[in-house]
């Protein structure tokens, strides 16, 4: 799954040797300057357009509205809920990364292949399935929700639900960046360690935590992005408690729908610049992985 | 279950694993179970009514059908976007590199809003294709394929980046010295080993605009027979209280993507063994 994986650097880490391409394998000018104008044109259009749009949109109004939709506070609780959910989903989804990546790529064992996949199965269902599930489980009409309410626990409609959606949304994002990495990487250098009496967690912190930081990086943010813009699943359990249960993105579907457009459009704007921070900080990510790995590959030629 | 013959040496194996697994259970596999049970909690009429209603079978065809042919132009200029950004250096590449990853990172609910504002027909593109070509987009199936298409692109570019990159040299200046012009080279030697990553990448694609949510919901306009996708159905259902419907609506999805799952894989396990096959050639 090319999207969430490093195999971009992994390929280009393989290539440092890559001489200029020669005559035989590349395409005459025109073609060239056909297929780049191409790109341009259906990036520009698709892409990077409505992204402009946002911007533009967001300062319809002036400024001074878009500074003024920020000092809202149904707008605030959402940044804030928005926040604590992420500060909450991404770490989970970080601990359980590293210890799937450990697990997977420091030994083989029967069913490895089964627990990858299970691993991957929320990239493969609906958001919107995502939210179900918990629903389904948590609801008034749902599998234990009569117990809960009897209790008075609340989880649907409330934090924890939209905790819960966003968590198993963002689920595989940190151990599918490491998994990769670290089965290229091997852990050779991890073996000499624990030869001169490095125990386990010595091992861990010193050698393979730096040596899968940028990875680790990369899929941290990615995992964020993912968990400060997830709309299907939290829509399902959020309930649209106005002020209590809205995260950002409902936020701007409820500023939408009420003709809102400018604030709707400046909120978001705070969102698309969080993406476009996320794309910097991963192209620079992936480009330190794939450094890493060279290094890492040298090293094992010289010793050879 | 495990293999208990070879010593290991690094430490940590059930703490790690042991740890996957209960978590994976915690937030994948037990909230998933409630899925399968809620679905069979209702009869089988109810379940076979839910997934079968006329309303629900067009939701069907608008998801699938759209979400393909979204998945198929995501694989046209994919191929020529991954191509490009592989094989050519021109000024602004790292840009437009980066530019591939905006729609899984930009938020869908943002996407869906922007695209709607473009394409309705007071919108730049929307007024322009409405007033030159009577072409309605936002509020139609056209709109919910600008979604589609926007969401899917970064799977088909980052599945074929690194194979183009990983293509060998030799083979291609061979079939040069060989007399073969460029454009045989491509269709003959290029386009078959990219095939297999070619047609991952549209599944991907496929796939994830199946469920997809977020950014069609603005643009579709949603009527019932119409512009309705079938995961807002699913959202309807439960509004309705039906959760034994939703769960019957999403537990055919759910079988979809795994049908889905299947052939990606099936592509994948095909292409190992043609290229295991080639470096034994080799």
């Amino acid at each position: 799954m090319g999207a969430f994986t490093n195999s971009r650097a992994l390929a280009s880490a393989r290539h440092i040797a890559d001489p200029q391409p020669t005559n035989a394998r590349t395409e005459p000018v025109w073609i060239r300057a056909t297929l780049i104008a191409i790109t341009f044109a259906f990036l520009g259009v698709f892409i990077l357009w409505p992204l402009l749009t946002v911007f533009h949109e967001g300062f319809s109004k002036g400024f001074g509205f878009y500074v003024e939709t920020f000092k809202d506070p149904i707008t605030i609780k959402s940044i804030e809920l928005t926040l604590l959910t992420a500060a909450i989903a991404v770490p989970l989804n970080t601990v359980f990364g590293l210890a799937a990546a450990w697990a997977l790529t420091r030994f083989k064992f029967r069913g490895r292949q089964l627990l990858i996949a299970l691993i991957d199965l929320p990239l493969w269902v609906s958001p919107v399935i995502g939210g179900l599930i918990y629903i389904l489980l948590f609801g008034r009409h749902g599998t234990i929700g009569p117990w809960l309410m009897d209790h008075n626990i609340q989880i649907v409609f409330a934090l924890p639900g939209i905790v819960l959606a966003t968590t198993f949304v963002t689920f595989p994002f940190v151990a599918r960046s490491l998994i990769p990495l670290m089965e290229a990487q091997g852990h050779a250098e991890e073996e000499a360690a624990l030869t001169l009496g490095a125990n386990g967690w010595q091992v861990f912190f010193r050698i393979t935590l730096p040596k899968v930081k940028w990875g680790l990086l990369y899929g941290i943010i990615l995992c964020n992005a993912r968990a400060m813009g997830e709309f299907g699943a939290v829509s399902v359990v959020s309930g649209h408690i106005r002020g209590k249960t809205n995260t950002m993105p409902l936020h701007i579907e409820i500023l939408y729908n009420e003709y809102q457009f400018a604030a709707a459009f400046a909120v978001a704007s705070l969102l698309s610049l969080l993406a476009l921070i996320t794309l910097f900080l991963k192209t620079y990510s992936e480009s330190r992985t794939a450094q890493q790995l060279r290094e890492a590959q040298e090293l094992t030629i010289v010793s050879k | 279950m495990f293999n208990r013959f070879t010593p290991r040496i690094m430490p940590g194996f059930g703490l790690s694993l042991g740890y996957t697994i209960f978590y994976l259970s915690l937030i994948v596999l037990i909230p998933f179970s409630a899925l399968f049970t809620k679905t069979f909690s209702g009869s089988w009429a109810h379940i076979w009514e839910s997934i079968s209603e006329p309303r629900v079978l067009a939701s069907y065809k608008l998801s699938f059908g759209v979400s393909f042919l979204a998945a198929l132009v995501n694989g046209f200029f994919g191929l020529i976007t991954a191509w490009v950004l592989a094989r050519y250096e021109f000024p602004g590449r790292r840009f437009v590199d980066a530019l591939v990853d905006l729609p899984f990172a930009l938020p869908t609910a943002v996407a869906g809003i922007a695209l709607t504002a473009l394409y309705s027909t007071n919108g730049p593109i929307g007024s322009f294709l409405f007033e030159h070509f009577n072409l309605r987009v936002a509020y139609t199936p056209l709109g919910i394929f600008v979604a589609l298409t926007f969401i899917g692109l970064p799977f088909v570019v980052r599945t074929l980046q690194p194979v183009i990159l990983d293509l060998h040299a030799d083979v291609e200046e061979a079939a040069a010295c060989l007399g073969a012009t460029r454009w045989q080279t491509f269709t003959r030697i290029i386009l078959p080993a990219l095939l297999p990553a070619l047609g991952t990448g549209i599944m991907l694609a496929f796939g994830r605009a199946v469920g997809e949510y977020g950014s069609v919901v603005f643009i579709a306009g949603n009527l019932p027979l119409k512009t309705e996708i079938t995961p807002l159905l699913i959202i309807t259902k439960l509004e309705q209280y039906d959760y034994s419907g939703a769960a019957a609506i999403g537990l055919a999805m759910l079988l979809a993507s795994f049908v889905i799952l299947l052939l990606v894989n099936l592509i994948q396990w095909w292409n190992d063994k043609r290229t295991a096959h080639d470096t034994e050639e080799n």
